[in-house]
C-alpha cells in the first residue's frame, strides 16, 4: 500500500563555513515512522536529488536519537528542534530543512555550538567538590527541591532557545537563557549555592542576564519544557539583591 | 567592574522609564485633560505647571536628562533585536516587537513635540490651550499627535511589564500573566485619559 508513497525534504546546504549556502530538493521512498534523521540517512545511502542528479550526502549531526543530547537541533519547516524527535507522519510535506543560523555553519545541517559550552564554562555551570582532603558527604537537598531542579537539569545545550530568541544575533553578544537557566540550577544546590555571588556576578557582565528582551520565545520552543522565563526573572530578583549588596556592602559573607 | 557596564545601563534604563519619565508622562496627561474642561481650565493649569517653583531643575532632572538616556540607549536596544514574529507569533513575542516599535515612534512624536512646545516657548511663544489649538487645526497634525499619544501610552504600560520582570517583582508566570492584565488596563486608561485631552483641543 506505501510502496509508492514518497516523501519530499527541501533541505538548506552549505558547502563551507565560508561559502553561500543553497537549497536542494529530494525525494526518498517513504517507510512508515520515520522520522528526519532516518529520512536523511536514507539520503545518505542514495545521495541523489529530485533531478535525479548524483550529490554529496547532506551533513547532519546526531548522537542519542531520543531527544536527551541535543545535538541533531535543526530548523524544521521554521521551527527549531531536535530531527530525532521529528516524526515524518507529523510534518507538512515538503519538509524544509535549514541549520540554525544563530550558530555558525560548518556545513548543511551541521553546527558549531561553541558558544554555548563558552557560556557554561563563564557561568561556572559545576559544583566545585575538589579539595586536598576528603569533604565528606554534602548537606541534603529536600525531596521537593530536587525533583524541582530535575526540571532544570534537563537542559541539553540543544541551542533552539538561542535560535528562537530575538536578542541573540550577530548584532548581540546576548549568551541566550539556557546558561542564564543553569544558573539558577547550580544557586539552587545546597553545595552549589556556596558560589552563588561568583555565578550571578558573571551573568551580571555584558552579554549577560540584562540583556534578555522578555520575547519569551524561548519558554515556547524550549523541548524540555524548562521554565526559562521563570529562571531569567528569578534570576533578576537575585541580581538586583546582588547589586545593592555589592554597592552598599553586607552582613552576609 | 571595567567593561561591564551593560548590566547597570540596562537596569537604569529600566528604571528612568518608570521614574520619573513614566511618571511625569502620567502627570502631563491628567494635566492635559483639563483641556475637557475648556480653555480657561487648560491655561490655569499649564499657568500652574510653567510657574513650579525650580523649574528648569526640575525639567532638567525630571524630564529631559532621564528622557535622553531612556531614548539613546533605547535605540542602541531596538536595533540590537532581530524581529521573528513570523516564526514565533507568540503574544509575548509580539510585544517585544511592539515594545520596540513604539519606542521609535514615540521618539519621534516626542521630538517633534517637544520642539513645537518646549522649544518655541523658550523662543518666546505662550504656551497655552490656542497653540494647541492651532497644531491640532490641521487634521495631519491631530492624526500624528493621536498615533504618538496611543505609542507613548502603550511603550508606557507595556514597558512598566517588563520593568516588573527586569527587576524580579513578578517571577512566576502568573504573576507576569496577571500584570499582563494589569498593564493593559492602564493601557487602555490612560489612552482615554490622553485622546480625550487631545480631542478637546481639535
Amino acid at each position: 500500500m506505501s510502496e509508492n508513497k514518497t516523501v519530499r525534504l527541501i533541505i538548506t546546504r552549505q558547502d563551507r563555513p565560508d561559502s553561500a549556502p543553497y537549497e536542494e530538493e529530494f525525494v526518498i521512498p517513504y517507510r512508515p515512522n520515520m522520522n528526519v534523521i532516518s529520512a536523511l540517512m536514507e539520503i545518505r545511502r542514495n545521495p541523489v536529488n529530485a533531478k535525479g542528479e548524483k550529490t554529496t550526502p547532506v551533513a547532519w549531526e546526531m548522537n542519542c536519537l531520543e531527544e536527551v543530547c541535543g545535538a541533531c537541533s535543526m530548523v524544521i519547516n521554521g521551527k527549531p528542534r531536535q530531527a530525532c524527535a521529528a516524526l515524518i507522519d507529523k510534518l507538512e510535506q515538503p519538509i524544509r530543512l535549514e541549520p540554525m543560523r544563530t550558530f555558525p555553519v560548518i556545513r548543511d545541517l551541521v553546527i558549531d555550538r561553541s558558544r554555548m559550552f563558552d557560556a557554561l564554562k563563564r557561568v561556572k555551570a559545576w559544583i566545585p567538590i575538589d579539595g586536598t582532603y576528603d569533604l565528606g558527604p554534602g548537606p541534603r537537598m529536600p525531596e521537593r527541591k530536587r525533583q524541582w531542579a530535575y526540571e532544570l537539569s534537563k537542559c541539553m545545550t540543544c541551542g533552539v532557545c538561542l535560535e528562537a530568541c530575538p536578542n541573540v544575533n550577530s548584532k548581540s553578544n546576548f549568551i541566550g537563557p539556557a546558561p542564564l537557566s543553569q544558573v539558577r540550577l547550580f544557586n539552587a544546590h545546597p553545595t552549589g549555592a556556596m558560589h552563588k555571588a561568583e555565578r550571578l556576578r558573571a551573568i551580571m557582565g555584558d552579554g549577560g542576564l540584562a540583556n534578555c528582551g522578555n520575547s519569551q520565545n524561548c519558554v515556547q520552543s524550549c523541548p524540555k519544557g524548562i521554565p526559562l522565563t521563570t529562571s531569567i526573572a528569578a534570576l533578576n530578583r537575585e541580581t538586583t539583591i546582588q547589586m545593592f549588596r555589592d554597592f552598599f556592602g553586607s552582613d552576609e559573607v | 567592574m571595567a567593561g561591564n557596564r551593560e548590566f547597570y545601563y540596562r537596569r537604569l534604563h529600566s528604571l528612568l522609564g518608570v521614574i520619573p519619565v513614566g511618571i511625569f508622562l502620567v502627570q502631563h496627561l491628567v494635566v492635559n485633560h483639563f483641556a475637557t474642561r475648556g480653555p480657561e481650565a487648560f491655561n490655569r493649569a499649564a499657568e500652574f505647571m510653567g510657574n513650579l517653583p525650580f523649574r528648569y531643575f526640575l525639567e532638567i532632572f525630571v524630564i529631559f536628562l532621564p528622557l535622553l538616556f531612556h531614548a539613546v540607549y533605547g535605540i542602541y536596544i531596538a536595533f540590537t533585536a532581530k524581529f521573528n514574529t513570523r516564526q514565533y507569533g507568540y503574544f509575548r513575542n509580539w510585544m517585544f516587537m511592539l515594545q520596540r516599535i513604539t519606542g521609535i515612534i514615540t521618539l519621534i512624536f516626542v521630538v517633534w513635540h517637544v520642539y513645537e512646545t518646549r522649544v518655541q516657548a523658550a523662543l518666546g511663544v505662550e504656551v497655552n490651550y490656542d497653540m494647541m489649538a492651532n497644531i491640532v487645526d490641521n487634521p495631519f497634525m491631530l492624526g500624528f499627535y493621536i498615533v504618538g499619544i496611543l505609542s507613548t501610552v502603550f511603550h508606557f504600560a507595556n514597558g512598566l511589564w517588563s520593568f516588573c520582570v527586569s527587576w524580579g517583582l513578578t517571577v512566576s508566570p502568573r504573576s507576569q500573566q496577571v500584570f499582563t492584565y494589569i498593564t493593559m488596563i492602564i493601557f487602555v486608561a490612560l489612552s482615554i485619559v490622553g485622546i480625550r485631552a487631545i480631542l478637546a483641543f481639535a
